[in-house]
């Protein structure tokens, strides 16, 4: 191998600084420079990111006691992290805690914050990489920012857990920038970056790396103008105004999470719409609305959603030594995944008979670099990377291969055995297949070891989660690689064994099912979609069922019926016909629905008053594969069930999955109402044995 | 004669030098400007078939010690082609790239030049290429509209409010730069009217520069028909998913009738040389790999061909198409070869008249003694071994890249006819020629 040169030059570090004095405590250092400068640099005991613990309050208070006393020339704060300066409070502390324990734990923080912002020197925030929730907090509170360019995140996330900021960033943000884009950011929990955070205001600059320093010199010496709250600002957070525009966030927050399931957002907006008008208010009832919204079973279930999303991850190596990636068949999935993987910095060859299809995948992956806000140059770069490859080429070269043909065991089977031969030594290779048994297409293999499912689901690009599943004879080591390889490429894995639909579309299917089978019954299919909305599910099943294709969910359902001991309901006729018809969904632009532009048409209006009973019927059938799938083995671990639910299918997150769903509801609840249904509509709802160990 | 020629190598000094080899290459097809920038830039072009031919390759991308590419008409955002095509093609940030530019012999003199770092021991495997998008060719302000423009922003408001009625309309009409890089600045004659006098020296008819025409348009049609160009040409894929599989300016009806309604293109009306007889305005690019022994060995390669000589030529721009003769016929000399030693020609199709004019200045007794210092004519060149599988009339002329092409293309086509040896040449504007001996291994 060359030198690496840059790497080498990097590592001399010609501009190493001197200070006077270095101290350290557990999570903070404490440098004193030759100026009578204080540098505090958050480093976080045994983490590799920073989060703004109690302790690490805690510490910092003590540090500001001496500061206050002694009264340095400025006081600077960065992060010792390479990866960023803060990633937010410490989620651990939101389990498990008391309304009145949280307001304590937070009014002290509000306290050390409230003492760092009222110093009487200059106090700088140097920020780098992500800048998240109480770590834009504890940025904040300090007189100015200097953001570090490149890979700069600010924001606060604190939604996604369903709650709002805690720690001061209501009204601190509120009144940085322009309080409608500070409630935007934090209604959403959508992150600003690089040139968009200076834009907005929440940095007083963007500098390169290399010009820190000089940056910081600017702002202890006043040079470094701070943002300059507009009029129109102004304007905006005075009492008529924030009246108004209240009114609008409701509306757009309904439609995104609706106030029955999510009530986080109506808490920020009223926090906002009453107290506005008064810091003092504003930061004493943050206090209280955060302590009670953290103890809405809503929070809970998110955050616990948070800590599956962690577990699965962390199920995972963070170091994929794939870079070659070969994806065999260029169609909707094969041609996605290879797009994907394209832009996440792989090489991808993509093989198939036909030019056609590449030439689509080719085109997809621009709109989806698009999508990602890629800059051109990234762009270019992802497509430069997404090589086609109609001699099947990069068979030879790559590190995994991944096969998307159409699924058909001979067609699989028949392409294993000419590409085998072929394939580097240490190279994977992995199938997408979504309804044949991984141990059934490993038989034709001489080297079944390196064999396994790598299942993604559609829209690539969207869903989060791979299922990956092995076969008896898939090798540790393989599976280790591409639990790596997967989560490298920002997905989340989670490993099942080869059964029939795997984990997802085991559940997935009879829910689907059961709706087509409401439908068929000469319900409203629109009426059925909302039923399951209304549950929290971000999409109708009937909907789904379309977006999925109608070919591919009776391919499925048809295969589970043959290889599953439980009964399925029998497909309808009428589908089957649809099918016939070149009626397949999305795909075809007509399914159940009717699709323009990639959107169902909704017409009509659906009544309100829906029935209990369809929302059982379409879910109860769900939890119960689940539950099978949990007595099969099929997945180890029922929190990873839980976590793939949510992010395979939507499963309504507040609710913290369909295991947990159960649990909170009453096993026996659902058992006697499946029995019921049993004795309704069929063995079909007859409960899995499995429901008693849970 | 043959035999003992293989075996020498060069009678000149390189005959101690070290072989080199030509292991493989490709090329986009070539795609006819259809009055607005097409979806490839130079760089786009070179990556595209570049990538799908290191992809087949056993060694890795890094292996390579430089890169040369030939391209005439850089875009102001890819300043050294070669080297943002390095690295574009994941080649290393290590890796040493130029670009060459001789106009249209760009694509050879890259070749060329590799050829002769290998051949003198400097380097053992260099990735050689040309690229060109006239399509991109840009349109320009004229020298007087940069100064009114310069001047705007010197001097007191008012001046400037002064100077802003300076403006002249005639300002605004934009040039064609590639109008301009097609006319030669020291006979200001555009490369159709050197043409025309080559026609006229040589007395080649309209009549059969039509007639060369539709041949070439039929020979390439046979070849896509035939898949002969399956390994050689590589598709294109564009970002809106467009697909470009073969070159689209062929016109497999073309035919003598068509071609006589064409109007002289570059001297109206009594010219002979219109669009239907000169080469097309295309984007396209092409790379070789060029290998020493030693990389054959490491990399256990299967050479194709080996570079023999080379030559470049220069005569009066004013004839500038006549330059092949020059150049293919000096390297016969150094190896005692005639026309008929030859088993393969490609002559890059500038004009149709200035293929005709070569062949006949061979055919010439006078020509031959005089110009060339033979003691007779050259003879005949037999037209089945000469562009046996179209050219730039019918595929197009994206400049830089053509010398490459005809290079590699030459070495496909003497194995699928199972020829020995062969020379590619091209003419070039400003009065230049190159030349290159290949012999099939």
């Amino acid at each position: 191998m060359t030198i690496n040169v840059l790497q080498k030059i990097e590592a001399l570090d010609f501009n190493k600084s001197s200070y006077k004095s270095i101290s350290e405590k557990t999570h903070w250092k404490i440098l004193h420079d030759n100026d009578n400068v204080v540098r505090l640099l958050l480093d976080k005991k045994d983490s590799s990111t920073n989060t703004l613990s109690a302790d690490v309050l805690q510490e910092l208070d003590e540090i500001l006691n001496n500061i206050e006393a002694t009264l340095p020339h400025a006081l600077v704060i960065s992060s010792a992290k390479s990866g960023g300066f803060c990633a937010g409070a410490d989620i651990k502390e939101f389990k498990n805690i008391d309304e009145s324990g949280m307001i304590d734990i937070l009014n002290r923080g509000h306290a050390v914050l409230d003492r760092l912002a009222s110093l009487k020197i200059p106090t700088i925030a140097v920020i780098h990489g992500h800048c998240l929730g109480g770590g834009l907090e504890l940025a904040l509170a300090c007189d100015q920012r200097i953001g570090v360019k490149n890979d700069l995140e600010i924001g606060f996330p604190e939604i996604k857990l369903g709650v709002h900021p805690g720690l001061g960033g209501t009204f601190r943000l509120t009144r940085l920038i322009n309080p409608v884009d500070a409630m935007t950011m934090m209604l959403t929990g959508k992150s600003v970056y690089n040139g968009q955070a200076k834009k907005r205001g929440l940095i007083d600059d963007l500098v390169e790396q290399r010009h820190i320093e000089n940056a910081v010199q600017a702002a202890i010496s006043g040079d470094l103008k701070k943002h300059k709250h507009s009029f129109k600002s102004f304007i905006l957070n005075i009492s008529a105004a924030r009246k108004f525009a209240s009114k609008k966030m409701r509306v757009l927050s309904e439609k995104k999470a609706p106030s029955d399931h999510y009530p986080a957002p109506y808490a920020l907006i009223d926090l906002w719409e009453t107290f506005g008008g008064s810091i003092k208010k504003m930061q004493a009832e943050e206090v209280k609305s955060f302590a009670r919204l953290l103890k809405s079973d809503t929070a809970q279930n998110l955050i616990r959603v948070f800590f599956l999303h962690q577990s699965l991850k962390s199920a995972a190596g963070n170091h994929s030594s794939i870079r070659h990636v070969h994806v065999i068949g260029a169609g909707s999935m094969g041609g996605d995944i290879a797009g994907w993987c394209a832009m996440q910095g792989l090489t991808v060859t993509l093989s198939d008979q036909k030019k056609e299809p590449i030439a689509n995948a080719v085109k997809n992956t621009e709109k989806l670099c698009l999508e990602k806000h890629k800059s051109e140059i990234e762009t270019r770069a992802t497509l430069d990377r997404l090589i086609p490859d109609l001699q099947g080429k990069g068979v030879c070269k790559a590190d995994l291969i991944i096969e998307a043909v159409p699924e058909n065991i001979e067609i699989k089977q028949q392409l294993y055995q000419s590409i085998e031969s072929k394939m580097k030594n240490g190279a994977i290779l992995a199938t997408n297949t979504s309804s044949i048994l991984i141990g059934q297409l490993a038989e034709s293999l001489e080297n079944p070891a390196r064999f396994m499912g790598l299942h993604f689901f559609n829209p690539v690009s969207k869903m989060l989660i791979v299922e990956t599943i092995h076969h008896t004879h898939t090798s540790d080591d393989v599976m280790a690689q591409m639990l790596s390889f997967t989560r490298s490429i920002g997905k989340v894995p989670v490993t099942v064994a080869s059964y029939p639909g795997f984990l997802v579309n085991r559940a997935l299917t009879p829910y689907l099912l059961e709706a087509i089978t409401i439908v068929e019954e000469g319900i409203d299919k629109k009426h059925v979609d909302a039923a399951a909305k209304k549950f929290g599910m971000p999409m109708g099943p009937i909907e789904l069922a379309d977006q999925i294709g109608l070919d591919v969910c009776v391919h499925v359902a048809d295969m589970m019926a043959d290889s599953l001991d439980k009964p399925m309901v029998k497909i309808p006729d009428s589908v089957r016909k649809k099918i016939n018809n070149g009626e397949l969904g999305k795909k075809s632009g007509q399914g159940f629905y009717r699709w323009k532009n990639g959107k169902a048409e909704h017409d009509g209006i659906v009544e309100q008053n829906l029935d209990d009973q369809i929302t059982d019927r379409l879910i109860l059938p769900m939890l119960d594969a689940c539950v099978e799938c949990r007595r099969k083995g099929v997945v180890k671990n029922i929190d990873h069930l839980d976590g793939a639910m949510i992010f395979a299918t939507g499963f309504a997150p507040f609710r913290g999955g369909p295991i947990h769903y159960a649990r909170a509801r009453g096993i026996d609840d659902i058992v006697k109402t499946l029995d019921k249904f049993s004795h309704q509509y069929g063995d079909r709802f007859s409960p899995d044995p499995g429901w008693k160990d849970l | 004669m043959n035999e003992t020629l293989t075996q020498n190598g060069n009678s000149s000094s390189a005959t101690e030098s070290r072989p080199v080899y030509i292991i493989d290459g490709a090329r986009t097809p070539f795609i006819k400007a259809r009055g607005k920038p097409g979806p490839f830039t130079p760089v786009d072009l070179a990556v595209q078939c570049g990538r799908s031919l290191l992809l087949r390759q056993p060694f890795r991308a890094s292996d390579f010690d430089q890169v040369i590419l030939g391209c005439v008409n850089v875009i102001s955002k890819e300043m050294n082609p070669a080297r943002i095509a390095a690295l574009r093609l994941g080649m290393g940030v290590d890796m040493p790239a130029f670009t060459v530019q001789i106009n249209c012999g760009s694509g050879m003199q890259s070749i060329d030049t590799a050829y002769k770092y290998i051949r003198s021991g400097e380097s053992n495997l260099i990735l050689a290429g040309g690229a060109e998008a006239l399509s991109h060719a840009p349109l320009f302000f004229g020298q007087e509209a940069v100064a009114w423009f310069a001047s705007l922003s010197r001097g007191a408001l008012i001046d400037k409010i002064k100077k802003m009625f300076r403006f002249n309309p005639k300002y605004f009409k934009p040039e064609i730069s590639l109008k301009h890089g097609l006319t030669d600045p020291i006979v200001d004659m555009n490369m159709g009217q050197t043409a025309e006098k080559l026609a006229y020296l040589f007395n080649i008819t309209r009549e059969q520069a039509d007639q060369y025409a539709v041949s070439s348009h039929k020979r390439l049609h046979r070849a896509q028909q035939e898949n002969f160009l399956a390994n050689e040409v590589e598709p294109l894929f564009s970002r809106y998913g467009q697909l470009y599989e073969n070159d689209d300016g062929v016109r497999p009806d073309s035919s003598l009738e068509k071609l006589a309604k064409l109007s002289p293109a570059f001297e109206p009306p009594y010219g002979k040389i219109t669009a239907g007889n000169s080469s097309q305005i295309t984007d396209g690019a092409s790379w070789v790999i060029l290998a020493s022994e030693e990389a054959v060995k490491q990399y256990k390669l299967e050479p194709r061909a080996a570079i023999k000589d080379s030559e470049w030529s220069a005569l009066d721009p004013s004839i500038m198409g006549l330059g092949p003769v020059l150049s293919s016929t000096a390297i016969m000399k150094r190896h005692n070869l005639s026309l008929d030693h030859i088993d393969l020609w490609e002559i890059n199709e500038a004009f149709a008249a200035q293929v005709l004019a070569c062949l006949k200045a061979w055919n010439d007794v006078e020509f031959c003694k005089n110009v060339l210092g033979l003691e007779q004519s050259m003879g005949e060149m037999d037209r089945d071994k000469l562009n046996v599988d179209g050219g730039a009339i019918s595929m197009g002329h994206p400049v830089g890249t053509s010398g490459n092409r005809i290079v590699l293309h030459l070495m496909n086509a003497m194995h699928r006819l199972d020829k020995k040896q062969g020379i590619a040449t091209e003419c070039i504007g400003g009065g230049q020629a190159g030349a290159m001996l290949i012999e099939r291994v």
